[in-house]
C-alpha cells in the first residue's frame, strides 16, 4: 500500500516537472532564441502563410519544378504525414513507379529519370529533390518560363544545399523556395 | 555504397566510442549517489521530490521489494496514462479538439509507453492532443527509461556486491536517473533541435495557401460519409479543389529529445523522425542517432567501472560494436543495390539505391545507419519507412530486435539483456572445459542459468505464437495487411517482434489499430517487458548473495577478445536458430522473389 501511495505521488510530481515545466521551459527558450524555427519555419507572402521552408508541396503546372510523389493524405498533407509503406515486390508500387516514369518522360525528356522523382518519401512531406532531379526538369521549366537554362541553373543553385559540414546527409534542392523565387523574379 | 556514406557511418561510430567513457563515469556517480557537477542545480529539486513523496532514500531493498515497487509503479503509470487519453477531450491544450482514442487503442498506447516500447497504432497529429503528448506520453518516455536504467544498475550491483541482499532503493534510482541524466540532457538536446527547425509551440495547426492549387478526383461521399455508387454499382467520382495545406504543430522538440535519449521512439507525428518538423536536417539526424546509443554505450563503461574490470566493460562494448557494424554494413549494402524490379528508365544510382520511403536530405547511408541503430537499441524511431526496404534491408532491423536488443539495446534494458547472455556464455564456456562456470568472482549455478533460460525462452514463444495465430486468421489477422505475399508475413512478424522486444518500430503498412492487434500487441509488450524483468531481478538478487571465489588459472577470463567473440556467437546462435525458419518464409523468400522479378 505504501508503495502505491509513493507511486502515485512520484507520478504526479514527475508529470508536473517533466510533463509541464520541462516543455514550457523548452518553449520559452525556443521562442526567445529561435522564434522562426519554433513556429514551423513558416513563409509569409503578402501577409499570408504560403507554406513552410521545411514542408514540401505538390506542384503540377509545367512552369514549376515538381516535388516527389507523396503518400501523405491527398499529397503533401502536413496534417497527415505518411509513407506509402509499399514493399519492394508489391505490384501497386511497381505499377505506380512505371506510370509515373512514363508521364515524366513525356513531360520532360527521354533521359533516365532520377529515382527520387518516382518514389514517395518516408514522411510524404519531403521538401527536397536531388540536384539531378532538378537538372532533369530544368529544360522544361526554362522553356515554359521563357528564360535561359543558364539563368535558371543559377537560381536552382541558390536553393541547393550541400551536405552538412561537407559530409552529413545529401545535397538537395528546396522545391517550394525555388518555385517561389521563380514567381517572384518574373512578376 | 559511397565513400561519403561510409565516412558518415565511421564518424558516428567514432564519436559514440569517445563518448562512452565520460557518460559511463557520470552514470557511476549518479547511481552511487556521489556528488556531480549538476548538484548545485539539481540537488534542491531532488530533495524537494523526496520530501513531497516521503521516500526514505536510505532504505535499501532486496530484489523482491525492488521488483514489487517497480511493478506497482508501472501499473499506476499505465492507469494514469490510460486515464489521460480517455479524458483527453476534457483536458486543456487540445486546439484541434480531438476526441478520446478508443478503449483498446488507449490500452495499447498506455502499455506501449509504460513498457518503453512506443509502438504506435495511432497517428500522432490526427489522434493525440498536445496535453496527452507532453503530460501523458512524454512523461512515460522519461519514467520508463529511468525504470530501465534502474534495473540495469540493480543487475550490475548484483554482480559487484557480495554476500548481501541489498540492491539499492528503487525510488532513489528512479528519481536520480531522471533528474541527473535524462532531464538535463533532454533539455539541451531539445533547444538544439529547435535551432535546427523542430517546432515547439502550442498553437493550432497552420493553414498555408498553396502556390499551385489543383483539382483532384475523389470518391463522392454522402452525408453519412459512405461512398456513393451509381446504378452499375461503380463509385461516383467528384472534383475536389486543393488550394491549402494544413501544417501540424505542437510541442515537438521537448518530446523528440527524450524520445531519442530514452530509446522510446514514439514519434510526435505519424512519420516519426522522417517528418521534416521532427528531423529537419542531416545534422539533427546525426545528433538523434547519437542520443539513441549514448546511454547504452555509457552503461558498458559503467559495468566495467563498477565490477572493477574495465577490460570486461570494453569486451562487452566490442561484442556489441561487432554486431552493430555487421548490421549496418548489411543493411546499407542491400539498400544501395536498389530495387531490381523498377523500370529500366529509372536511375536508382543517382539517389544511392532503393529510395521508396526515404528522405532526400538524409540519403541512403544516414537512413541505413538510423534503421540499424534504432533497432539495435530498443528505440524504434524511424527516419525512413522499414516496410519499403528491400527484403534483406528489412531483415536486418528485424534480426536486431530478435537477437534480444542486446546490440547496445535500450537504456538499461540492453544492459540487463546482454548480462543474461553473458551468464549463458560463461555457462557454455564452463561446459566446454568441464568446470563450474564463474563470472567476476561468482559461481554461476543452476538457479542463475534456469532464470537466464526463462528470459531467453519467453521471447520467441510470444513472437512466434502470436505471429502464427495472426497469419492464419483471415478475418482479424490478414485484413490489416498493406502488402501481399511474403512481405505480408514480414509485416506481421515484425509487428510482434517489435512489441515483444519493446522496440516500437514497425513495418508501418500494417493497420494495427484494431481490437485484435491492439490487444495482442499490448499483451506482447507487457509480457515482453515485465515477465522478462522478473528473472533478471531474481538473478541479480541471487548473485548479490554469493560469496567471492578467487580467480584461478582455470577461470574463463571475461576481458579478452576470445570472450567477445564467444559472446557474439552465443547471441547469434540463440537468435538465428530460433527465428531462422520463419525468416526464411518471409524476408529471405521475398529476396529471391525480388531478384526473379516477381510481384504480388
Amino acid at each position: 500500500m505504501k508503495d502505491l501511495i509513493t507511486s502515485t505521488l512520484v507520478i504526479f510530481v514527475m508529470t508536473v516537472l517533466v510533463g509541464v515545466l520541462y516543455p514550457l521551459a523548452v518553449w520559452g527558450v525556443g521562442q526567445a532564441l529561435f522564434p522562426h524555427q519554433a513556429n514551423g519555419s513558416l513563409i509569409v507572402k503578402d501577409g499570408e502563410v504560403v507554406g513552410s521552408e521545411l514542408i514540401g508541396q505538390t506542384f503540377t503546372s509545367a512552369k514549376y519544378f515538381h516535388s516527389r510523389p507523396s503518400a501523405a493524405g491527398d499529397g503533401y498533407d502536413a496534417g497527415a504525414s505518411s509513407g506509402s509503406n509499399l514493399g519492394p515486390t508489391n505490384k501497386k508500387l511497381i505499377d505506380r513507379v512505371t506510370t509515373d516514369a512514363e508521364t515524366l518522360s513525356e513531360e520532360n525528356s527521354t533521359a533516365k529519370i532520377p529515382a527520387d522523382m518516382v518514389t514517395t518519401s518516408g514522411s510524404g512531406l519531403d521538401p527536397h529533390i536531388t540536384p539531378a532531379a532538378a537538372e532533369f526538369q530544368l529544360p522544361r521549366v526554362a522553356r515554359e518560363r521563357g528564360i535561359s537554362e543558364a539563368k535558371l541553373r543559377e537560381i536552382v543553385a541558390k536553393h541547393t544545399s550541400g551536405r552538412d559540414f561537407g559530409f552529413l546527409g545529401e545535397p538537395r534542392v528546396n522545391v517550394l523556395l525555388l518555385n517561389l523565387e521563380l514567381d517572384k523574379s518574373q512578376n | 555504397m559511397t565513400f561519403i556514406g561510409i565516412l558518415q557511418i565511421l564518424a558516428y561510430l567514432t564519436i559514440l566510442t569517445l563518448l562512452a567513457k565520460p557518460v559511463g563515469i557520470y552514470l557511476v556517480k549518479v547511481y552511487n549517489g556521489e556528488k556531480t557537477f549538476l548538484d548545485i542545480l539539481v540537488r534542491p529539486f531532488e530533495r524537494l521530490i523526496y520530501a513531497i513523496t516521503r521516500v526514505d532514500t536510505e532504505k535499501e531493498m532486496n530484489w523482491k521489494q525492488y521488483g514489487f515497487a517497480m511493478l506497482l509503479f508501472s501499473v499506476a503509470s499505465s492507469v494514469a496514462l490510460y486515464a489521460i487519453q480517455r479524458l483527453q477531450f476534457y483536458l486543456p491544450s487540445n486546439p484541434q479538439g480531438f476526441a478520446a482514442p478508443s478503449e483498446h487503442l488507449s490500452f495499447n498506447t498506455a502499455v506501449s509507453f509504460v513498457t518503453n516500447t512506443n509502438w504506435q497504432s495511432y497517428a500522432g497529429e490526427t489522434t493525440m492532443s498536445y496535453f496527452t503528448q507532453m503530460a501523458g506520453l512524454s512523461v512515460q518516455n522519461f519514467l520508463s527509461a529511468a525504470v530501465g536504467m534502474a534495473l540495469a544498475v540493480v543487475f550490475i550491483r548484483g554482480i559487484s556486491r557480495f554476500e548481501t541482499t541489498n540492491l539499492g532503493n528503487f525510488w532513489k534510482d528512479l528519481v536520480r536517473g531522471t533528474l541527473y541524466v535524462l532531464l538535463p540532457l533532454s533539455f539541451l538536446a531539445a533547444i538544439f533541435f529547435v535551432s535546427q527547425g523542430v517546432v515547439q509551440n502550442f498553437k493550432p495547426y497552420d493553414s498555408a495557401k498553396l502556390t499551385d492549387a489543383r483539382t483532384i478526383q475523389v470518391d463522392k461521399k454522402d452525408a453519412d460519409g459512405a461512398v456513393v455508387k451509381d446504378e452499375k454499382g461503380e463509385t461516383v467520382q467528384e472534383d475536389k479543389l486543393i488550394d491549402s495545406q494544413t501544417i501540424a504543430q505542437g510541442p515537438v522538440a521537448s518530446q523528440l529529445a527524450i524520445k531519442m535519449l530514452g530509446t522510446n521512439g514514439g514519434g510526435f507525428f505519424n512519420a516519426n523522425s522522417a517528418h521534416p518538423l521532427e528531423n529537419p536536417t542531416p545534422l539533427s539526424n546525426f545528433v538523434q542517432m547519437l542520443l539513441i546509443l549514448l546511454i547504452p554505450a555509457g552503461f558498458t563503461y559503467m559495468l566495467g567501472r563498477m565490477v572493477k574490470s574495465q577490460g570486461h566493460g570494453w569486451a562487452v562494448y566490442s561484442a556489441m560494436m561487432i554486431l552493430l557494424v555487421a548490421g549496418t554494413a548489411t543493411l546499407y549494402w542491400a539498400e544501395a543495390k536498389g530495387n531490381p524490379i523498377f523500370p529500366a528508365n529509372v536511375d536508382q544510382t543517382l539517389v544511392g539505391g532503393n529510395f521508396e520511403g526515404k528522405e532526400t536530405r538524409f540519403g541512403m547511408a544516414a537512413s541505413a545507419l538510423f534503421a540499424t541503430v534504432t533497432t539495435a537499441a530498443s528505440c524504434g524511431a524511424v527516419n525512413s519507412m522499414h516496410d519499403s526496404f528491400t527484403p534483406i534491408g528489412g531483415l536486418v532491423p528485424m534480426i536486431n530486435i530478435q537477437l534480444g536488443e542486446v546490440i547496445f539495446g535500450g537504456v538499461g534494458a540492453g544492459m540487463y539483456g546482454i548480462l543474461v547472455m553473458i551468464i549463458l556464455t560463461v555457462f557454455i564456456a564452463g561446459l566446454m572445459v568441464g568446470r563450474t562456470p564463474e563470472y567476476l568472482g561468482k559461481k554461476i549455478e543452476a538457479f542463475d542459468v534456469q532464470m537466464a533460460m526463462l528470459y531467453v525462452l519467453i521471447f520467441p514463444l510470444l513472437i512466434l505464437g502470436f505471429a502464427a495465430v495472426t497469419s492464419i486468421s483471415p478475418d482479424f489477422g490478414l485484413t490489416s495487411l498493406n502488402n501481399p505475399g511474403a512481405h505480408g508475413l514480414s509485416e506481421i512478424l515484425y509487428g510482434y517482434t517489435s512489441a515483444t522486444g519493446n522496440n516500437g518500430s514497425a513495418f508501418a503498412g500494417l493497420n494495427a489499430n484494431t481490437l485484435w492487434y491492439n490487444t495482442t500487441l499490448g499483451i506482447a509488450m507487457l509480457v515482453g517487458r515485465f515477465l522478462m524483468i522478473v528473472p533478471v531481478l531474481a538473478i541479480a538478487g541471487n548473485l548479490a548473495s554469493k560469496k567471492q571465489v578467487p580467480a584461478t588459472i582455470g577461470t574463463f577470463p571475461v576481458n579478452t577478445v576470445l570472450f567477445s567473440i564467444l559472446l557474439v556467437s552465443i547471441v547469434i546462435i540463440l537468435g538465428a536458430l530460433t527465428f531462422f525458419p520463419v525468416l526464411s518464409l518471409s524476408p529471405i523468400l521475398e529476396h529471391f522473389q525480388m531478384i526473379n522479378g516477381q510481384t504480388f
